[in-house]
């Protein structure tokens, strides 16, 4: 019996970290406007930038595996 | 607020760390995705060679990431980070000369017979090799003590969760390792393998920010090198090599020939090429090459897992306000203990979501350690003992079930296990201890099997089972007369970590010598009982069609290179 196709492990790790990383930014620019939180070098927006980031390696990630992209 | 999270968050009025409902919603979407994960691969296990080995269809990337993450626990990170923060950079050699050479030597010398073999597991490789009896004594061993150091983990886990978040422990242990059940019985080592590597990932994005903004703050690794000193009065928290001229000399009590001999080779072989718990990710692999390839490309990661686990430790000694101690002196005075200094330096660098984000790499390192051990658990169980010696002819899917079921009994016993470690705190360390009895002999025997065709199945069970009675042997006497420690280690500086590196060599030593011994009294198998076993009866594929890049041992030899120039730089 065929197996059938098998989405990969790294769409739905491109999926979560969109996801995530969706959340993260949104979190942080909601922190960065209110003046909320403050941790050590909170300058720094890391939170901005570690969820773009997030959304970027996620986007191109579910971009690269997505099943559609390796049915026939 | 849902009544759960309410039990969740209220359990604890004293904590670390707060969560925001957006850190609280990431952790969740977390659990989420791996149910889904177990879910969507159920139909992909429903034969044995499915269920135990994952259809032997792992590419080497994933077959190496599922390798190198079903060894990074949580305790692991948390651990680590602790010990960094007590003995400095010394932690480092548990992964570097700790890891690296085994991990080479695994994927280029000992893994064409683990797979030409075709075994299912480590003690299945014992059967074909030795016979019956030693395949017995290293099954029982690896299935009692797995689901025992399970729980243990699994306790500990849920204690850093209580002090650093507030959650109450019966929540953090039943949660998590009901998930664990859930998606390793559904699609059992595919399910675990696919969510290990995607929580390799989550660990590293959720870990990264501390090194990173750590020097950033420290002002790079020179000045975090002056700060140390600076902090401490004494420049030797951030060398590998240069203080272990003397037992009297470092932190941790040790001499580098314990090291190099206890750890670098005993310790280090033992684990990493016998234990089944990481060898099962890499005989997933779908070929000899990619199960070669697998735990070189776990080396080259695991080279740099000290830059989120180690250096955290070290930015620690020079940032934090505080000052860390051990576990009681912690509790008497209020403050805060080593144990909690991964969390500490979360808190101080991270916001809303990052805090969740970092949470959930710690969760996702318990629960790829716990998923490891069960999916181990299972398959040791199902093909070495209720196989071997229970029921010997069932069908495939009978067999299949029983891996199933026994997911599940083993999440249970784990956490009854941490039940147990809850009442009575002493057992933790009894076990830890028992589990060290049988790493480094069950080296030496399949050392031997693999390069030796002479040694018999005779040689094979009594020195794996005088190895494991000296390390007993040896265990008991220090227990009974600390001044023993002296005599095993070879000083009266010795402490407590060099005691286990010696323990282990002696145990070695034992284990090869009567080993030899009765092999050469005891009559000695035909080369056609060895084919596929033995180095010398074995046709090992040539790589020499390949291009260089292509060949596993080009990257095992680029690996060794980066590692050799590593220690010279932090020497």
């Amino acid at each position: 019996m065929a197996k059938k196709q098998q989405i990969s492990i790294w769409f739905f790790i491109g999926g979560l970290l969109t996801v995530y990383g969706v959340l993260i930014l949104g979190a942080s620019l909601y922190d960065y406007n209110s003046l909320g939180t403050r941790v050590v070098l909170s300058e720094l927006h890391i939170g901005v930038w570690w969820g773009a980031l997030l959304v970027i390696l996620g986007a191109v990630y579910s971009y690269m595996f997505a099943p559609w992209r390796h049915s026939k | 607020m849902p009544p759960f999270l309410c039990l969740l968050l209220d359990a604890s009025p004293s904590k670390l760390i707060s969560l925001s409902t957006v850190d609280l919603v990431i952790i969740a979407i977390y659990f989420v995705v791996v149910l889904m994960i177990g879910y969507y691969l159920k139909g992909q296990a429903e034969t044995g060679e499915d269920f135990f080995l994952a259809g032997r269809e792992m590419t080497a990337w994933i077959a190496g990431l599922s390798f190198l993450s079903a060894n990074l626990g949580s305790l692991e990170l948390m651990g680590w980070a602790a010990a960094a923060y007590q003995y400095g950079l010394l932690a480092a050699h548990w992964y570097w000369i700790g890891a690296i050479p085994a991990m080479l030597f695994l994927g280029i010398v000992m893994m064409p017979f683990y797979y030409i073999s075709k075994t299912h597991s480590v003690p299945g490789y014992l059967k074909l090799r030795f016979g019956e009896s030693s395949r017995a004594l290293a099954a029982i061993s690896f299935a009692f003590m797995t689901v025992l150091m399970s729980g243990i983990n699994m306790y500990s886990m849920a204690l850093v969760m209580k002090v650093v978040l507030g959650w109450d422990i019966n929540f953090s242990i039943w949660v998590s390792s009901l998930t664990v059940a859930i998606y390793v019985a559904l699609g059992g080592l595919r399910s675990a393998i696919f969510n290990e590597v995607l929580q390799f990932v989550l660990i590293w994005l959720g870990a990264l920010l501390i090194p990173i903004l750590g020097l950033i703050e420290a002002g790079g690794w020179g000045k975090l090198q002056q700060q140390i000193a600076t902090n401490l009065g004494r420049s030797d928290y951030t060398h590998l090599w240069t203080t272990l001229g003397s037992f009297s000399d470092n932190p941790m009590g040790i001499h580098w020939t314990g090291i190099i001999l206890g750890l670098g080779f005993v310790i280090s072989f033992g684990y990493w090429t016998t234990d089944f718990l990481v060898v099962q990710r890499v005989l997933a692999a779908k070929d000899l090459r990619s199960a070669k390839m697998a735990p070189i490309i776990g080396a080259g990661f695991k080279m740099m897992v000290p830059f989120i686990v180690i250096l955290p430790g070290l930015l620690a000694l020079a940032v934090l306000p505080v000052k860390l101690t051990g576990e009681g002196a912690a509790v008497a005075s209020g403050g805060h203990s080593y144990n909690e200094v991964l969390p500490l330096m979360l808190a101080r660098y991270c916001g809303p979501g990052l805090l969740g984000l970092g949470i959930t790499a710690l969760i996702a390192g318990f629960m790829s350690g716990m998923a490891g051990n069960v999916s181990a658990f299972a398959t040791v169980w199902t093909y070495d003992l209720y196989r071997a010696f229970v029921r010997k002819d069932a069908s495939d899917a009978h067999y299949v079930n029983m891996g199933r079921w026994c997911t599940v009994v083993g999440v249970l016993v784990s956490i009854g296990t941490a039940y147990l470690v809850m009442q009575f705190q002493s057992i933790m360390d009894y076990v830890q201890a028992l589990f060290s009895f049988f790493i480094a002999p069950l080296f030496g025997t399949v050392i031997l099997g693999m390069l030796w065709k002479r040694a018999t199945p005779a040689g094979g069970f009594w020195g794996l089972l005088a190895g494991t009675g000296s390390s007993i042997a040896m265990w008991a006497w220090v227990k009974l007369d600390p001044s023993a420690l002296s005599i095993i280690a070879l000083s009266p500086h010795a402490r407590d970590m060099a005691e286990n590196m010696y323990r282990a060599l002696w145990s070695w030593i034992v284990c090869v010598v009567v080993t030899v011994a009765v092999s050469y009294m005891t009559k000695p198998l035909s080369d056609n009982q060895l084919t596929g076993l033995v180095y010398g009866c074995t046709d090992i594929p040539s790589e020499g069609d390949l291009a260089l890049y292509q060949r596993p041992i080009f990257w095992a030899g680029l690996i060794a290179v980066v590692f050799v120039i590593i220690n010279i730089i932090f020497w």
